[in-house]
């Protein structure tokens, strides 16, 4: 059968098909299943540090509390990294290069703010410089806290890998695609 | 943070200068110098690898940095606005987020200054109880900064053993105060908390565990070849340019400046305790942290002597005392815990202004307060160590290669929550 | 390692400071033990500040401004500080009182040039015009950023009340 590669087909487009073909597959339960325990045991959290909970952030890191054990180190480029930390507050000039951190990151990609002030803006609710992140992108999971302990992080991590294990990160993303354009800073 | 390549080999290469716009790195012509050669334009962070909240834009010459602006200000909370709206008590967690990792020592002299503006003096036992959370403070704010200086370099085994030690100084205090890194120890009148029993010893065995570990950190980190290759005679700063430029704190001392906000002010335990100040005399990269290595000593030294002459009495303001109810100051002296009355909130200092300075881990910390009799300060101006060693990044990387630049921004220690405040 | 040396304060500072500045201070007044205050004219500025050098105190702990909105005056301070072992605990504010309309007075930079930075900040948070600064970019704020300056007393900030009103917020 002749079939022109991107040609038009009474089952339309082709390559859009395949695709089709290939989510319904991964979507099934055993590919599915295998695909989220492995997104959820490899976190890598952007080296992002928005404000002051950073301190609390890298305690978690430490040997003491030890993080990486969830499959969770912080890492370098945001072009490698799924997860992204807000850290504390978020304040207008910070919010800017955040958004765009958070463009840069691959699909699928998740937001845990930490902090008081990434809530509703904590002991600085009143400041005229800062911006509540929920506005910014969709944030998975709140750490409540001022600051609140690494435990609470390692908890948060726990959190974040049930939600991906129990695939509730998906439902999200199509409401925040049109979420307007923040400047991309060219 | 590595260089790109020589400029011949971009264009080759099908990718000339703007091309790549990740906020992290990026880089456009600058047009030529004097010789023909291209001057580039590099803009670093906010995202970048060690405590970020900052932009440095470089200018280059090839490898060498023509030009460094720091570009600050993203984590500015406007503390010096809101606490013009809030009670003078209230500003003290405030001001503590400034630097986190340094609670103690950055609220200390804002509770000094008020209590000069009230007319109220700790009593001798909480003196010596804020100088024993402002030492386990600063060892813990220069075990911060060895591990950012160590991620900087990408020596980990730093960061992993000195954030992992830091924690045994997070759990003094968090043993002391109850909290792990805001504190709200120290308030105007006194210290909320009294020693908890079994405090000395733990501290004891800290200290001892402390002396064993700075003899690894020299040997893996400080006396390594790559790290004194690295930091040996780069960012040299000189004595006159430290005093002219009013450097603050260890990179003041490393440059030869004998001079300590702890023995100018003579404020808390100070004036009867028998410590040193460290000074070196090279001013380079690698005086500066040998002169944090030294002040962790004498930290420990200081904390020695506190336990041992610590002396028996009240910890918090007679005149303070008496508005707490009698059933409930029981209950102080049986548990050693404040519990304040709600009037206390509404401190009214008499109008007039007062200064105060403190030293901090990362230098000296300066606040102005004006009141005009009012239950809220009329203006608060504060000025952190972070932001008088900004200046550094311009002083320091003119003329450097560029990959002494992280081996600069470690060694000076820069924390730009605090900076920015 | 050198012992730390004598605390020994310079005594008679402030007729020191009479003696110094006499012919151009407007006032000189000892607010605190160990801290100093200097009124000066602001076109007299640069040349207090060039004496106050001499006399070693040669950077500048802090650059601020306090606007006195009911006198319609903003209050421009530097407070100078130094490193020598005999003036280290002394802190002098030389400072002056401008228009709030049109805040202007001399940079101090080539005199200090610690001010730098904070005369910039004092720029943007208070719209205190140093005239002769090479360098009145925005720090702090986003770049961006237009209005009042924030730290002037007529910019208002949300101010928290004691009694949380529920009804209020589940109305918005």
């Amino acid at each position: 059968m002749d079939c022109p590669r991107s040609g038009w087909i009474f089952i339309g487009r082709l390559e859009e098909s395949a695709r089709k073909a290939a989510d319904w597959l991964v979507n099934k339960t055993p590919l599915r299943s295998v695909r989220d325990w492995s997104i959820a045991f490899s976190l890598w959290p952007v080296h992002f540090t928005t404000s002051c909970c950073g301190a609390e952030f890298a305690a978690a890191a430490n040997p003491r509390f030890d993080a990486e054990r969830f499959g969770f180190l912080p890492f370098l480029s945001p072009r490698q990294c799924n997860l992204l930390m807000i850290e504390g507050t978020l304040t207008k000039k910070m919010a800017k290069a955040a958004r765009i951190v958070y463009e840069q990151m691959p699909d699928p990609k998740f937001v845990i703010a930490m902090g008081a002030c990434a809530i509703d803006g904590g002991i600085f609710y009143n400041s005229y410089n800062i911006v509540r992140p929920h506005e910014i992108f969709p944030v998975d999971v709140f750490i409540p806290g001022c600051p609140p302990r690494p435990e609470a992080v390692a908890r948060a991590i726990v959190l974040l890998q049930r939600k991906i294990r129990e695939a509730r990160y998906l439902k999200r993303e199509k409401k925040y695609e049109s979420a307007g354009e923040v400047g991309t800073d060219e | 943070m590595t260089s790109q390549g020589s400029r011949s080999s971009e264009t080759d290469m099908g990718y000339g200068p703007g091309t790549i716009k990740e906020p992290g790195f990026r880089y456009r012509p600058m047009g030529r110098d004097a010789e023909g050669m291209e001057l580039y334009e590099i803009f670093i962070g906010p995202q970048h690898p060690a405590s970020g909240h900052m932009r440095i834009v470089v200018r280059l010459d090839g490898d060498i940095i023509v030009n460094a602006d720091p570009d600050i200000g993203y984590v500015h909370r406007t503390m010096e606005k809101l606490s013009e709206t809030r009670e003078y008590l209230k500003s003290i967690p405030l001001f503590e987020r400034a630097t986190i990792i340094d609670s103690a020592n950055i609220t200390w002299p804002y509770v000094r200054a008020v209590e000069q503006m009230l007319g109220v003096e700790a009593p001798l036992r909480a003196k010596y109880l804020r100088t024993l959370l402002a030492e386990i403070n600063r060892i813990s704010s220069h075990l911060y900064g060895f591990g950012l200086t160590g991620i900087f370099i990408n020596h980990s085994t730093m960061y992993m053993w000195s954030f992992g030690d830091r924690e045994i100084w997070v759990q003094l205090a968090e043993e002391l105060t109850g909290a792990r890194l805001t504190h709200t120890y120290i308030i105007p009148g006194g210290v909320r908390r009294d020693l908890p029993q079994g405090f000395k010893e733990k501290a004891l065995k800290a200290i001892r565990y402390m002396e064993r570990r700075l003899e690894d950190y020299m040997k893996i980190f400080v006396y390594n070849p790559v790290t004194v290759a690295r930091f040996r005679e780069v960012g040299v700063l000189t004595k006159n340019d430290a005093s002219r430029l009013g450097i603050v704190g260890p990179n003041l001392r490393a440059s030869g400046v004998h001079y300590d906000a702890r023995i100018a002010e003579k404020y808390g335990a100070y004036p009867e305790l028998d410590f040193e100040i460290p000074v070196m005399e090279e001013g380079d990269s690698l005086a500066r942290l040998l002169v944090r290595i030294e002040e962790i000593k004498q930290s420990m030294r200081i904390i020695k002597q506190v336990l041992d002459k610590m002396p028996q009495g009240p910890f918090f303001a007679d005149k303070y005392m008496r508005l707490i109810p009698p059933a409930l100051r029981k209950h102080v002296a049986e548990t050693g815990r404040i519990k304040l009355p709600g009037a206390f909130i509404r401190l009214k200092p008499p109008a007039g202004e007062a200064v105060a300075r403190g030293e901090m881990g990362h230098g000296e910390v300066f606040y102005h307060i004006v009141s005009t009799g009012d239950t809220k300060p009329y203006r608060v101006r504060i000025i952190t160590p972070a932001f008088r060693n900004v200046v550094l990044f311009r002083h320091l990387t003119r003329g450097a290669r560029f990959m002494d630049l992280p081996v600069i921004y470690g060694s000076i220690d820069y924390f730009p929550p605090e900076g920015d405040r | 390692m050198p012992q730390n040396p004598p605390g020994a304060v310079r005594m008679g500072l402030l007729e020191d400071l009479k003696e110094k500045l006499g012919d151009i201070a407007a006032e000189i007044r000892e607010e605190k033990p160990n801290y100093y205050s200097v009124r000066v004219e602001a076109s007299s500025l640069v040349e207090a500040a060039r004496r106050l050098v001499e006399m070693g105190f040669d950077h500048v702990a802090s650059v601020e401004g306090v606007d006195w909105i009911k006198e319609k005056e903003m209050e421009v301070s530097w407070h100078a500080e130094s490193y020598e072992p005999d003036l280290k605990s002394i802190i002098i504010k030389l400072y002056t009182r401008v228009p709030r309309d049109d805040p202007r007075v001399p940079t101090l930079i080539d005199v200090w040039p610690s001010a730098e930075f904070p005369e910039r900040e004092t720029w943007e948070m208070l719209g205190v015009v140093f005239e002769g600064h090479p360098d009145l970019r925005h720090l702090l704020l986003p770049s961006d950023y237009e209005g009042i300056p924030p730290l002037r007393k007529d910019y208002r900030i949300k101010v928290e009340g004691f009694i949380v009103d529920l009804t209020r917020q589940q109305k918005q």
